[in-house]
């Protein structure tokens, strides 16, 4: 299908200040309510989207990590635990109101550091990261009622370990229950997405969090095991890949650490015959090239129904070609930069192995910038269940499409992965949605909709892809002593 | 000449057969879901359309009004100030592009096709018992008849809600093909009036119908029932004629009418056109805007983008 007649309708550049995102040439890490320097390796933060340096960003060692905890601890000990919930209360709804003041600074600095583009981080990443405060604020004084019988305890010091693709997010989903619960807080943003965490500890101050309540550490990997395997935690919470959850859930084993993890996935979409077609494609699409693709429930499978597949896959990648890919801060951006420079490599070695097994590769005709880390959005069709673009996470805006006869093919197919994450279910039959929910073996599963993210929601996974939920009444259970 | 009816591909051509084929077909067609449909709408009018951008969707938008009064107390005097404003909407800039049509009553379009002529502004007029549609067929027959005979380029005409939602769409169907013959050379506008549809699956459906009885254009509202256009129903819309065209070959136009009042919210409409429909509707052949107060404001956000500065609502001619 082709245009004949053009417009000269190319959107002006549409930028977001990059001023607003207040960005300071070096960050230093926050223990025990002061902002210090880090004596371990220092980091450095690059823009994805143009490969500048931001920012140098103080890095933790394990002398650090030792002193973080020690706050915590201390904190836990002499103030968070014994304080009522309802001034516990007050000051998570200071920090969530704190989050909106300053929502275009963190959104702003988000897509700076992540890549992300600023529509996204405006629209979901800093709305939603303020709704889990509010909603956690609100439990803080009514743990009696949470169901896990008269007054709960907290468990001490959470060590929390975040990853990139949602780093603000991903703290308030740790940072907001623990304090609720009355835990204090270690947590480590990830490597290269450090900046809104220390801007958010700069809101703690703000906010009067007495200090030890939550420390931000700034470091790599090798940071993020010391801070695991302190024995001074008394749980830990991480965010991330399978891989390195299972090398916590070892290192782990046999102590008396509580544990939750969430991990990677491949969630399946089926879209039956009889769904919205038009909705449906949208849900595809938000499923596979949200946020790049950088989402751990991503909807990077899709399994459609043979009678609809030709159809359903010409709308999609009409549809997909109208993404507009490119500079993060515009805020027409659909599609922003891959986070680094290693994970585009990743993605790009992934989506070569789709062609090499013999899968059918379309990319959106999309311009891409000459500079940063980019990849065009891309559908694999004609995939079969062995092939390593239907089993493995790729993490980045690469989606796989497999067509199914039955709803029971559909089913075992969908579930025929070591993950189990979230799922999809694309139909206009409310009957067809409930069969096929109690059978996907998935922690969270949508129906007619796609990466719907709310702090009264239960998240986590099945298998591989975790344990432990977060947000909803289920998830205050990782931070009680229930 | 009459355009002969359009040859259609053999699936939609049995559509039309009776009655019952024409319900299995409108039944059969994919759901809409109001959550994602809203959604998305909501999503795509974040778009910030700025400087150049902002200056071309203006001018486009201007070139895309059915400048309309459908009032009781309408006379020939406002027409004959409306038409002048149609051709030069704003006279201190003569570059401003005249508007697409003058939209009125039958028994104004003779008046206004007077003081249109030569313009290139077309008349339209509405027709069939506007706006409730409650006549006989022989009624709203003459009307269009009328409409056409006083000079009318475009009739606007409402279906028969009554009709359709009491599932006789071979009834809706017949009375719009009938239109359409008595329309001759003058271009259809079929209004749903979506405000009394009660659900997105109708609007699909009646969309549908009206592409398949002859509409060369689908359009929301009269303009006298809450709601008129929005933002949903208008991308829901969008896509049934880009569905159609995918179908058919064939390139039909949509019009929301009613409730679009500002600059803002022209360019959201827009922007629903460039990313639902495609680039090729961003054009008056495919895509007009119903409204009386739209091009004022649209004229002022025109001066300020020239300007820099804004003037104010003195500075436009007000339509009474």
């Amino acid at each position: 299908m082709t245009e004949s007649i053009t417009s000269p309708w190319d959107y002006a550049p549409a930028p977001e200040s990059r001023d607003v995102a207040g960005l300071r040439p070096s960050y230093r890490m926050f223990v025990d309510g002061e902002f210090v320097d880090g004596s371990g390796q220092s980091l450095t933060s690059v823009n994805p989207a143009t490969e500048e340096t931001l920012a140098e960003v103080a890095g933790a060692s394990a002398a650090d990590v030792d002193r973080a905890v020690t706050a915590a601890r201390a904190a836990f000990e002499s103030t968070w635990a014994t304080m009522p919930g309802s001034e516990r209360a007050k000051y998570l709804f200071r920090i969530a109101r704190l989050i909106q003041e300053r929502g275009r600074e963190l959104a702003v600095l988000e897509t700076l550091d992540n890549g992300k583009p600023v529509k996204e981080s405006r629209d979901t990443d800093v709305p939603t990261a303020a709704a889990h405060f509010f909603h956690h604020a609100g439990w803080a004084d009514k743990l009696d009622h949470a169901g896990y019988g008269a007054n709960p305890r907290p468990l001490g010091v959470a060590g929390q370990v975040i990853p990139w693709n949602f780093p603000l997010l991903m703290l308030a989903w740790k940072i907001a229950p623990a304090l609720a619960c009355g835990n204090t807080v270690v947590l480590k943003p990830a490597e290269t997405t450090p900046l809104t965490a220390l801007v958010f500890a700069e809101i703690c101050q703000q906010a009067g969090l007495p200090a030890g309540v939550v420390n931000i550490l700034p470091g790599a990997g090798d940071i993020g095991a010391e801070l695991v395997a302190h024995p001074g935690v008394d749980k830990v919470a991480f965010t991330g890949s399978t891989e390195v959850g299972k090398s916590i859930q070892h290192r782990l084993a046999g102590t008396a650490t509580r544990l939750t993890l969430e991990l990677g996935g491949k969630a399946a979409n089926i879209v039956f015959d009889d769904a919205p077609l038009d909705q449906a494609v949208e849900g595809v699409v938000n499923g596979g090239f949200f946020n790049q693709g950088h989402v751990c429930c991503a909807g990077s499978r899709l399994l459609v129904q043979e009678s609809i597949a030709e159809e359903l896959l010409d709308r999609l990648r009409t549809r997909v070609s109208a993404l507009r890919v490119g500079d993060p801060l515009d805020k027409n951006t659909d599609v922003g930069a891959i986070n680094s420079a290693e994970q585009l490599s990743r993605i790009t070695e992934l989506a070569d192995t789709g062609e090499a097994e013999g899968a059918r590769r379309w990319t959106s005709p999309c311009p891409l910038p000459s500079q940063g880390y980019f990849f065009a959005p891309t559908v694999f069709s004609e995939v079969h269940q062995s092939m390593r673009v239907a089993g493995e996470e790729v993490f980045g805006p690469v989606l796989s499409v497999l067509t199914f006869r039955t709803p029971e093919e559909a089913v075992t197919k969908a579930n025929n992965t070591p993950y189990g994450l979230s799922a999809g279910i694309w139909t206009e039959k409310g009957s067809r949605i409930l069969w096929a929910a109690q059978r996907v073996r998935a922690g969270v599963v949508w129906a007619n909709t796609f990466n719907r993210f709310d702090p009264t929601a239960p998240f986590g996974g099945y298998q591989e892809s975790g344990f432990g939920r977060e947000g909803g009444r289920a998830g205050l259970e990782a931070y009680l002593d229930v | 000449m009459p355009t002969p009816p359009p040859a259609l591909p053999g699936d939609l051509a049995e559509a039309t057969r009776d009655d019952s084929t024409l319900k299995r077909f409108l039944h059969g067609l994919p759901g809409v879901d109001r959550v994602g449909l809203e959604q998305r709408a909501a999503d795509l009018a974040t778009r910030s359309i700025k400087k150049d951008s902002k200056l071309w969707a203006i001018d486009t938008a201007i070139g895309m009004i059915d400048l309309t009064t459908l009032e009781g107390a309408d006379t020939a005097g406002k027409i004959g100030a409306l038409a002048a404003k149609a051709r030069r909407p704003d006279p201190d800039r003569p570059d401003t592009p005249p508007v697409a049509a003058l939209c009125v009553y039958p028994d104004l379009a003779a008046t206004a096709a007077e003081a249109l002529n030569g313009s290139g502004v077309g008349v339209a007029s509405v027709a069939t018992a506007f706006p409730a549609g409650r006549s006989s067929s022989r009624v709203k027959l003459a009307e269009v008849e009328l409409a056409v005979s006083a000079g009318a380029d475009e009739v606007d005409v409402v279906i028969d809600r009554g009709a359709f939602l009491a599932g006789r769409y071979g009834q809706v169907h017949d009375e719009i093909r009938e239109v359409k013959a008595a329309c001759g050379r003058a271009h259809l506008k079929v209004i749903l009036e979506t405000g009394e549809l009660a659900t997105y699956d109708n609007v699909r459906r009646a969309c549908w119908l009206a592409l398949l009885a002859g509409a060369d254009f689908v359009k929301t509202s009269t303009g006298k029932v809450s709601p008129a256009a929005t933002l949903p129903v208008t991308h829901l819309m969008l896509g049934a004629v880009r569905d159609w065209r995918d179908r058919t070959g064939l390139s039909r136009g949509v019009k929301p009418a009613g409730g679009i009042r500002t600059t803002k919210d022209a360019v959201r409409y827009l922007v629903a056109v460039h990313e639902v429909a495609g680039r090729q509707w961003l054009s008056p052949e495919l895509f007009r805007f119903g409204a009386s107060g739209l091009l004022n404001d649209l004229l002022m956000q025109r001066r300020t983008q020239l300007d820099g500065h804004y003037s104010g609502p003195d500075y436009v001619a007000v339509d009474q």
